[in-house]
C-alpha cells in the first residue's frame, strides 16, 4: 500500500506570488500547481480533470515573447554592431521551421548522420538500487543522448545552426565551448558542411579536456585559448561575442546553449526539443502515458529544455534541473546560479547569474567543465520564477559518486555533467511513490572525464 | 598643480540660473552640498551647442578608471581637462567587456586587480569633478547598473556631477527604464550606431539618443586601427542627413591624421580611447604614463583647428 508520498512541487507554499508573463499570450496554457499536504497516492494519469477549486493555477506565457523574453527574462542585451545579425538570424528560423525542405534535410542529417533516435532505456539495475525495503520505488529510464554521434546532446543544435548558417550564406562559423563538447559538435558538423571553424575555449578548460581539444583540432577546427578573465567557460563566451562583432557579416556564432541574446535561447531550445518530443513517443509505447518526473542537470540549460520543452504546458509532469554545487553553496566555489544567483544581464540575456556585491561576474567552480558557467538561460530563470521547474545542486564529491554508481550498476560511463542529474536521484528516489516514471536526460558519455575522474577516484 | 580653465568658462553667466530644473531638485544633502560646483560645468548637449557655434570639433578622450590606480585616473582626468578636452568619457572596469579589445580588457583586469570597484570610482569623482570645467560621461555595461538598481545609480552618479552615461551592450529597444531614470536625474544617456545598423534604425536612434550621437566607426571592438574606414565619412553623410544633433565618431582612432580626417569628414567630435589608455596603464610608471598622455593628447588637439 503506497504511503502518502506527494508528487507536489516542494517550491509552491501558501501565498507564493508568482511574476506573470508581461505579454501573456492568449494561447498560453494554465499550469496547476499542487497546494502542500496535498498528497498523492500514485502517479496520476495524464488525466483531463478540471482542476479543483483549492488549487492554484499560473498561466504560463509566451516562451519567449516576441521581443524575446520569458518573463522578465532573457532579451538582447548584445552590442548595437549585432543587433542586425541578431534579426537577420530570427528571420531566418522563423521561414526555415516553416520550411518542409530544411526540415526534410535536417530530419535526414539527425537519423542518419547524428544516429537518432536515442533509446529510451529502462535502468533495471539503477532502479533496483532505489527500490525500497517494501520493494516499491520509482521506475527509472535514460534518455540515451550519450549515444549520439559525438558522445553528447549539443550535435542536435549544432547541426540545426550549421544548416541554417549555410542558408544564411555565412561560410565561416565560431563557437565557444566549457567541456569542449560543444566544441567538438561544432567542429564535426563544419567538417560534415565543408565549413571554417573556429573555437574558443577558456586556457584552463583546454588543459582539463585535452582530449576535446584535440578531437577538434583533428576535425579541421582551429582551437584558440582564452587567456583573459577566468580562463574559463563565460571568458571564452565574451571572447567568441567580440570576435562575433568584429566579423559579423561573414560569420555566424554558434551559441552552444539556451543562454545568450534572443533568438537563441530559443533557437538552441527548438533544436533539442526533439529530445522531449521522442521521449513522448517512446514514453506512451513503453508505458502509456507521459513520464512523471523529468530530470536533467542545467549549466546553460541546454539538454534541460531539450527534454523539458515538450512537457512544460503537462501540468503534471515535474521539471527538475540540477546544477553544480562544486565544493558546496556555502563555499562560495560552486556553479549554482539558480539557487544562489541574482538576476542581472551577462553575455545577452538577461537571468539569473553569479556575481559579486560589485555586479561583476564571479568565476564558477565544478568539476565538470560544462557546468561551470556562471549564468544560466533565460527560460530557466523563467520557469524557476513560475514555480514551473525545480531546481537544485549537487557537489563536485557527489557527482563523482553517481559516476560511479551508474559505470558500475549498468555499465554506462555518464559524463561529469549528466552525473550531477544522476546524483540528484539520492535525494529524489526516496520521495517517490511506487512506480513513479522517471526519464533523466543521459546527456552525454564519460569517457571525456576520465582523465578528470583519475585524479578523483581510488578504483 | 597649476592648470588653465577653458576661456569660456569665464565669461559665463551664473550657471546656476540656466540649469535644467532638474538638477535643483537633489535629496540629499551631500549632493546638495556639491550642486553648487556641480552647476559649474556645461551638460554635453549644451557643449556641443556652444562648440558649434564656435565652428569646432570636440575632442573626446576615454580613459579606464583605476588602470594604473584611482589616484592616476584622477590626475588624468585634470590633465585632460587642462589640455583642452570638451568631454571626457570615463570606463568603469568591468570582468566581461565584450565591447573591448585587449587594450581595454587588459586596463579593466588590472583595475579590478587593484580592488577597483564602483564606490571607489564613485569617491575619486566625488573629489575630482569639482575641479574639472569640462562634463564627464560614464561608460558602463549594463550589469553593474542593474546591481545597484537602475534608480539608485542614477542619483548616485549624478550626485558627484556625471553628466552622460553609455552603455554599450543595452541596444535602442531595451533602453526605456535606463532612460527615463537617466533623464529623470539630468543624465544624458548616448547611444551608439554602427556600420551594420540599418538607415530606418540608425534615424531611431539618432532620435533617441541624448547628448550626442555616437557613431562606431568599424564592425569589431575598441582598439586602435592604422587607418579609418572610407565607410565613416558616407555614415556621417547618411546621419547628417537625418538629424542635426551632434554625432561624434569612436573606436579604431589613434593618430591625429585619423582626428582631423574624421573633423574634415563633418564629425562634430572625435572619441580616442585606447590609444589614451595604453599609455596610461602601460607606461613604466604612472607619472610617465600621464607625461606620455599630455603629450600625446596634445598632439590630437593640434590636429583639430
Amino acid at each position: 500500500m503506497a504511503t502518502s508520498i506527494s508528487l507536489r512541487n516542494p517550491n509552491v507554499s501558501l501565498g507564493t506570488t508568482f511574476p506573470i508573463a508581461r505579454f501573456a499570450s492568449p494561447r498560453s496554457s494554465i499550469v496547476t500547481l499542487r497546494m502542500p499536504g496535498e498528497s498523492m497516492a500514485c502517479p496520476p494519469p495524464l488525466a483531463t480533470t478540471a482542476p479543483s477549486a483549492a488549487v492554484e493555477t499560473v498561466p504560463i506565457g509566451e516562451r519567449p515573447d516576441r521581443f524575446g523574453r520569458f518573463g522578465r527574462f532573457g532579451g538582447k542585451y548584445v552590442p548595437e554592431t549585432l543587433m542586425y545579425a541578431l534579426s537577420e538570424l530570427e528571420t531566418a528560423f522563423e521561414t526555415l521551421s516553416k520550411d518542409q525542405e530544411f526540415q526534410r534535410e535536417l530530419d535526414g542529417i539527425l537519423r542518419d548522420y547524428v544516429g537518432r533516435e536515442t533509446p529510451l532505456y529502462f535502468a533495471e539495475r539503477l532502479t533496483e538500487h532505489y527500490r525500497r525495503a517494501d520493494g516499491t520505488g520509482p521506475h527509472l529510464y535514460l534518455k540515451r543522448e550519450d549515444l549520439n554521434h559525438t558522445g553528447a546532446h549539443k550535435i542536435n543544435n549544432a547541426v540545426g545552426q550549421a544548416l541554417l548558417a549555410k542558408r544564411l550564406g555565412k561560410k565561416r562559423i565560431i563557437a565557444e565551448t566549457g567541456a569542449g563538447q560543444h566544441g567538438v559538435a561544432t567542429a564535426t558538423v563544419c567538417a560534415r558542411f565543408g565549413l571554417e571553424c573556429i573555437i574558443y575555449m577558456g586556457a584552463q578548460d583546454m588543459e582539463r579536456q585535452a582530449l576535446n581539444v584535440f578531437r577538434m583540432r583533428l576535425l579541421g577546427a582551429e582551437v584558440r585559448a582564452v587567456h583573459s578573465g577566468t580562463k574559463t567557460l563565460k571568458d571564452a563566451t565574451s571572447e567568441a561575442i567580440r570576435d562575433w562583432v568584429t566579423n559579423v557579416e561573414t560569420t555566424h556564432y554558434i551559441l552552444g546553449s539556451v543562454a545568450g541574446p534572443h533568438p537563441y535561447p530559443m533557437m538552441v531550445r527548438e533544436f533539442h526539443t526533439i529530445i522531449g518530443k521522442e521521449t513522448r513517443r517512446q514514453a506512451a509505447e513503453k508505458w502509456g502515458r507521459a513520464p512523471d518526473v523529468l530530470v536533467a542537470c542545467v549549466g546553460g540549460g541546454s539538454n534541460a529544455m531539450g527534454l523539458f520543452n515538450e512537457f512544460v504546458n503537462d501540468k503534471e509532469v515535474r521539471l527538475i534541473g540540477v546544477e553544480a554545487a562544486g565544493h558546496g553553496i556555502e563555499s562560495g566555489k560552486h556553479a549554482a546560479t539558480l539557487t544562489m544567483g541574482e538576476v542581472g544581464v551577462l553575455h545577452g540575456a538577461m537571468s539569473y547569474l553569479l556575481q559579486d556585491d560589485d555586479g561583476q561576474i564571479v568565476e564558477p567552480h565544478s568539476i565538470s567543465a560544462g557546468l561551470d558557467y556562471p549564468g544560466v538561460g533565460p527560460e530557466h530563470s523563467y520557469l524557476k520564477d513560475i514555480g514551473r521547474a525545480e531546481y537544485y545542486s549537487v557537489t563536485d564529491v557527489e557527482a563523482l559518486d553517481a559516476f560511479k554508481q551508474l559505470s558500475r550498476l549498468e555499465g554506462i560511463i555518464p559524463a561529469l555533467e549528466t552525473s550531477h542529474a544522476l546524483a540528484y536521484l539520492e535525494k529524489l528516489c526516496p520521495t517517490l511513490p511506487d512506480g513513479t516514471k522517471v526519464v533523466l536526460n543521459c546527456s552525454g558519455r564519460g569517457d571525456k572525464d576520465v582523465q578528470t575522474a583519475i585524479k578523483h577516484l581510488q578504483l | 598643480m597649476a592648470f588653465t580653465l577653458n576661456s569660456a568658462f569665464y565669461g559665463l553667466p551664473p550657471k546656476r540660473v540656466s540649469m535644467p530644473p532638474s538638477l535643483i531638485r537633489f535629496k540629499s544633502s551631500t549632493t546638495a552640498r556639491h550642486s553648487l560646483k556641480v552647476a559649474q560645468t556645461r551638460s554635453i548637449s549644451e557643449t556641443f551647442s556652444k562648440l558649434k557655434e564656435q565652428g569646432k570639433v570636440a575632442l573626446i578622450p576615454f580613459i579606464s578608471a583605476g588602470d594604473p590606480n584611482l589616484a592616476t585616473t584622477s590626475k588624468a582626468l585634470k590633465v585632460l581637462d587642462s589640455c583642452g578636452s570638451d568631454l571626457i568619457e570615463l570606463g568603469m572596469p568591468y570582468s566581461d567587456p565584450i565591447l573591448d579589445g585587449p587594450v581595454i580588457q587588459a586596463a579593466c583586469v588590472r583595475a579590478l586587480a587593484k580592488g577597483t570597484n564602483f564606490d571607489s570610482v564613485i569617491s575619486m569623482l566625488r573629489e575630482v569633478v569639482p575641479e574639472l570645467s569640462c562634463p564627464i560621461a560614464l561608460f558602463t555595461y549594463y550589469n553593474p547598473i542593474l546591481k545597484r538598481g537602475v534608480e539608485r545609480f542614477m542619483t548616485i552618479v549624478r550626485g558627484v556631477g556625471i553628466h552622460g552615461l553609455v552603455v554599450p551592450d543595452v541596444p535602442f529597444e531595451e533602453t526605456e527604464i535606463l532612460k527615463s531614470e537617466a533623464a529623470r536625474h539630468g543624465i544624458e544617456l548616448v547611444q551608439l550606431t554602427t556600420p551594420t545598423t540599418p538607415t530606418e534604425r540608425m534615424k531611431a536612434i539618432a532620435d533617441a539618443s541624448e547628448g550626442f550621437i555616437y557613431l562606431v566607426s568599424s564592425v569589431g571592438v575598441t582598439g586602435a586601427r592604422a587607418s579609418v574606414s572610407e565607410r565613416v565619412q558616407s555614415l556621417l553623410q547618411e546621419i547628417k542627413k537625418t538629424t542635426s544633433k551632434p554625432v561624434s565618431v569612436g573606436f579604431g582612432i589613434s593618430k591625429p591624421e585619423h582626428v582631423q580626417q574624421i573633423a574634415e569628414w563633418g564629425a562634430d567630435g572625435v572619441i580616442v580611447g585606447s590609444a589614451l589608455v595604453r599609455l596610461l596603464g602601460e607606461s613604466t610608471s604612472p607619472e610617465e604614463g600621464l607625461k606620455e598622455l599630455e603629450k600625446f593628447f596634445k598632439s590630437l588637439k593640434a590636429a583639430l583647428p
